[in-house]
């Protein structure tokens, strides 16, 4: 008999406009000592199905079909008190955000405790003991000290162990992972991974793990299972589905997520979703306004932008003294050259200081020492205001989060016009306006987007929509900061394609900055490596990643799942 | 945390200083104390001894200095009007005051919190919808209505309850209550609700949407997730964390409580503080309305004192190690 099996589950979310499909007919078993995985994009019901099977679906949200068995036995539609002995004593759920999934005013102690004297007939002290040791199985070093902490004092990494430590102290018989590791660097993803591995051994219980990433499964799954749109597309072993899948959808989604073992022209698509390649319409900059006023090759420095030993530092340890105060190095004398024409890629993980550069560069904070040098100017020594919009004009910034870098207030066709408005580059309103339709159309979006709300577009538009903005005041040099670290990887390629389009033909120069290699592989001509504000190696894209250089680089290399590697095993 | 509370203090040092400045100032500018004391028939002469004995002759730096240290040791100056010393009408009036407000502020938040916490927690229960909808009207009456309806539903067609003034005191040498006689608490019933009505409707609306926001935090699902009770994840998970932000608000309001008990006090008789100071505005009574304004602002700073430890105490994460 499985350990867990789910039979036609459909679980609808009814509304006044009609009920919402979120999840079809989805038949899965799985079985003790088995990690499944649920792969899909955003939207495709992955967590509905968790939160159906501990009946924690969020208003109105209801199983309107279909059955949960947990060892044979039917567990939905069970009175909430029964059910509460299922939550975490045979059924364990571990989080996304290790930030936010832990009570910041009880220490972990008193969180772990709680949760194992409801379930497990234990004593104060016995609690105590058998928490500690659940602490000390998921890797926390000083378990007997550690434990008095509060949440806030762990890191992001130690913190995703404590709630594992947390979903797993009942001993619980299945475990529920929803996208333990997406919020976490590559290095501590792998360290999550593997303790997630080594307790599925150890214990027997049965996991799975709901994740959009194909490199998460490849690693640790050993069956799949591929959801689209609320569907079912496909089930197999991880070998099967991602070397040789059957479903066209499936096909598509391994093809679209980025390389790394060797650089493409262009990303493929997600063809099975419709509209994905939204045609993008070319620019010839010889006689496009986007053209206008730029010296083309004319420019007589060798670099466009050279950053040199550059230092930031934020104050840590407020002081009257300045012996007793402390500081963080966020950047520690940094230097690089950008040709023009050239992107330069800036890879780290959180921390490192890349950000940081980036907002050094265009000026929204100010460097403690060291130089950004501008088409052979210094920014930093330049005084009056307008002489830095001058420069502030030629360069603008992507950010990576769509969804709060747009005025949800304004008209994308007044936030697309603000910057144009701004340093006055157009003549008359009217020119304004039409520079800005036909900008949305060249992004992809089309004129009409130009009346509608920030609110009224997906993730993917609204990004093409900053790309329409930043490139409205005819900028010669775009920083791009994770632009697409908030997007499904359907998405992430019609941007990245778009930006590589639009980079050739305005003959764009390009700081891109990203936590992820192989799209760093894809995009960038030269990549510079990061590391707690100091920069560890510089070199050519293929050269540093066929022959890094640098330990700290060949460590972040090894650490990159290798989804392609794979099939061909 | 010696170290957090001795900055405060130091904090709170300042902003005293800076209200006694404009307390000081008020004598400065607001009237002529000479011309306040002195009759119609007062010679030049009398009023130049006058304005020498009261130390008006002195630079501003000097009576500003004197002023400080009299206030520092409850040193207020005499009432024009009423000629007795400051000090001891303060003495008379603070504790009226004080009970009154203390009351008030116990029921707001012994009826407020409950009732928050439930509204949040039933959200769609025609119970909350009919609390949220008498708080709307609770926070838009204005006190002094209030007031009057109770004094004329129960204190002149019932006839339960006194209409007026604090009923029979007990003195106790350095504070005269009135929770110790049955009068005393008859006649506090109807004005601490009257003062709490605001207070608790804003600490209901506050705690509701504050409580909503918190129960939809990743912390609080993973609780439900790992089987924890509903009573341990209402209360000790989610209330706790919904009162680190309301605690500030609930301070300021129980400050306001205290400073601004003058309407009701008005309405009901009640002889406390705010009655005092009515009358004293009403009479230039300067030193009066200085005093007032530096004991208040000695409120304010105390409970901003209170709330600031509380703070430190609930919330771990204010704990900077070193």
């Amino acid at each position: 008999m499985p350990l867990l099996q789910i039979r036609g589950m459909r679980v609808e979310f009814p509304s006044r406009r009609g009920s919402v499909t979120a999840v079809r007919d989805v038949n899965f078993e799985l079985e003790s000592g088995e990690i499944l995985g649920i792969v899909g994009e955003s939207g495709a019901g992955k967590s509905t199905i968790a939160n159906a099977i501990l009946g924690l679906l969020e208003p109105p949200g209801i199983m309107s079909r279909g059955e949960v068995l947990l060892d044979g036995e039917c567990i939905d539609g069970l009175p909430i008190e029964l059910m509460r002995k299922i939550r975490g004593k045979r059924i364990g759920m571990i989080f996304q955000d290790p930030l936010t999934s832990l009570n910041p005013l009880q220490t972990i102690e008193e969180q772990l405790v709680e949760t194992i004297k409801i379930h497990l007939q234990f004593g104060e002290s016995e609690a105590q003991k058998h928490a500690i040791s659940m602490l000390e199985q998921v890797g926390i070093p000083d378990p007997d000290i550690r434990i008095k902490h509060y949440p806030h004092q762990f890191s992001g990494g130690m913190r995703q162990r404590v709630v594992i430590a947390l979903s797993l102290c009942a001993n619980p018989e299945v475990i529920l992972a929803d996208e333990p590791t997406t919020a976490l660097d590559v290095s501590i993803q792998a360290q999550i991974l593997d303790l997630m591995r080594r307790l599925v051994r150890e214990t027997g219980v049965g996991m799975i793990i709901i994740t959009h990433d194909m490199g998460v499964i490849s690693e640790i799954c050993d069956r799949v299972m591929v959801m689209y749109r609320g569907d079912v597309v496909e089930t197999g072993p991880t070998r099967k589905i991602l070397g040789n899948p059957d479903h066209p959808y499936t096909r598509s989604l391994i093809s679209a997520v980025p390389r790394a073992d060797r650089r493409m022209d262009r990303f493929p698509l997600v063809e099975y979703i419709e509209a994905a390649g939204t045609p993008h319409k070319p620019i010839d900059v010889q006689d496009h306004w986007l053209g206008k006023a730029r010296n083309f090759g004319g420019s007589k420095n060798e670099f466009l932008v050279s950053v040199k030993d550059l230092e930031m530092r934020f104050t840590t340890v407020r002081s009257m003294f300045k012996s007793r105060r402390r500081y963080l190095k966020a950047v520690d004398r940094v230097s690089f050259d950008i040709r023009p024409g050239e992107v330069l890629g800036l890879v780290g993980e959180s921390g490192s200081g890349k950000s940081t550069v980036a907002r050094l560069i265009c000026g929204i904070y100010k460097p403690y020492a060291g130089q950004v040098v501008f088409d052979g100017t210094d920014l930093t020594s330049l005084g009056s205001r307008r002489q830095i919009n001058i420069y502030r004009r030629q360069m603008q910034m992507i950010f990576q989060d769509p969804f709060s870098s747009l005025n949800a207030r304004m008209r994308v066709a007044d936030i697309v016009a603000e910057p144009i408005r701004f340093h006055r580059l157009a003549s008359s309103n009217k020119e304004v306006l039409a520079i800005v339709d036909d900008l949305l159309d060249h992004v992809g979006l089309g004129a009409a987007a130009g009346k509608k709300f920030p609110h009224e577009f997906s993730g993917g538009q609204r990004q093409r929509i900053s790309i329409a903005r930043a490139l409205a005041t005819r900028p010669r040099f775009l920083i791009c900061d994770e632009p697409t670290s908030a997007l499904d990887v359907s998405i992430q390629a019609q941007i990245l394609n778009l930006l590589k389009d639009l980079q050739e033909e305005l003959q764009l120069t390009m700081l891109f900055i990203s936590h992820d290699l192989p799209v760093i592989r894809q995009v960038c001509d030269r990549v510079a490596v990061m590391r707690d504000g100091k920069l560890v190696e510089e070199a050519k894209t293929e050269d540093l990643f066929n022959k890094p250089q640098n330990e700290y680089t060949a460590h972040l290399l090894k650490l990159m799942p290798r989804l392609h590697s794979h099939g061909a095993k | 945390m010696l170290f957090f509370i001795g900055r405060r203090l130091y904090q709170a040092a300042l902003v005293m200083l800076t209200v006694a400045l404009i307390a000081f100032a008020m004598f400065q500018y607001v009237g002529d104390p000479v011309s306040n004391l002195a009759g119609q028939d007062t010679t030049v002469a009398e009023r130049e001894l006058l304005k020498e004995r009261l130390g008006l002759n002195d630079s501003v730096l000097e009576q500003f200095s004197r002023f400080v240290i009299n206030a520092v040791q409850g040193e207020f100056g005499v009432s024009y009007r009423m000629r007795v010393p400051v000090r001891d009408l303060i003495a008379e009036r603070f504790p009226a005051t004080l009970e009154l407000s203390m009351m008030s502020a116990f029921l707001a938040l012994l009826v407020g919190i409950p009732m928050g916490v439930y509204t949040a927690l039933n959200r769609d229960s025609w119970l909350s919808r009919s609390f949220m909808t008498l708080s709307l009207i609770g926070i838009s009456l204005p006190t002094f209505l209030i007031g009057i309806f109770l004094i004329l539903f129960f204190g002149v067609i019932l006839q339960w309850l006194p209409t007026f003034g604090r009923g029979e005191v007990v003195d106790l040498g350095w504070w005269s209550t009135g929770m110790l006689t049955g009068s005393g608490w008859r006649s506090m019933i109807m004005p601490a609700i009257t003062l709490a009505v605001f207070q608790m409707t804003l600490i209901v609306r506050l705690i509701r949407a504050e409580m909503l926001e918190v129960l939809r935090t990743d912390y609080i699902k993973f609780a439900r997730a790992r089987g924890l009770s509903e009573r341990s994840i209402s209360f000790s998970h989610a209330l706790k964390n919904t009162l680190v932000p309301v605690i500030t608000i609930i301070g300021l309001q129980i400050g306001s409580l205290i400073a601004f008990a003058i309407i009701t006090e008005s309405v009901f008789q009640w002889p406390g503080m705010g009655l005092l100071f009515i009358q004293a505005i009403g009479e230039v009574d300067i030193p009066i309305m200085s005093a007032y304004l530096l004991l208040i602002g000695f409120v304010f700073v105390v409970i901003n004192l209170i709330v600031d430890i509380l703070y430190y105490t609930i919330d771990p994460r204010l704990r900077v190690e070193k």
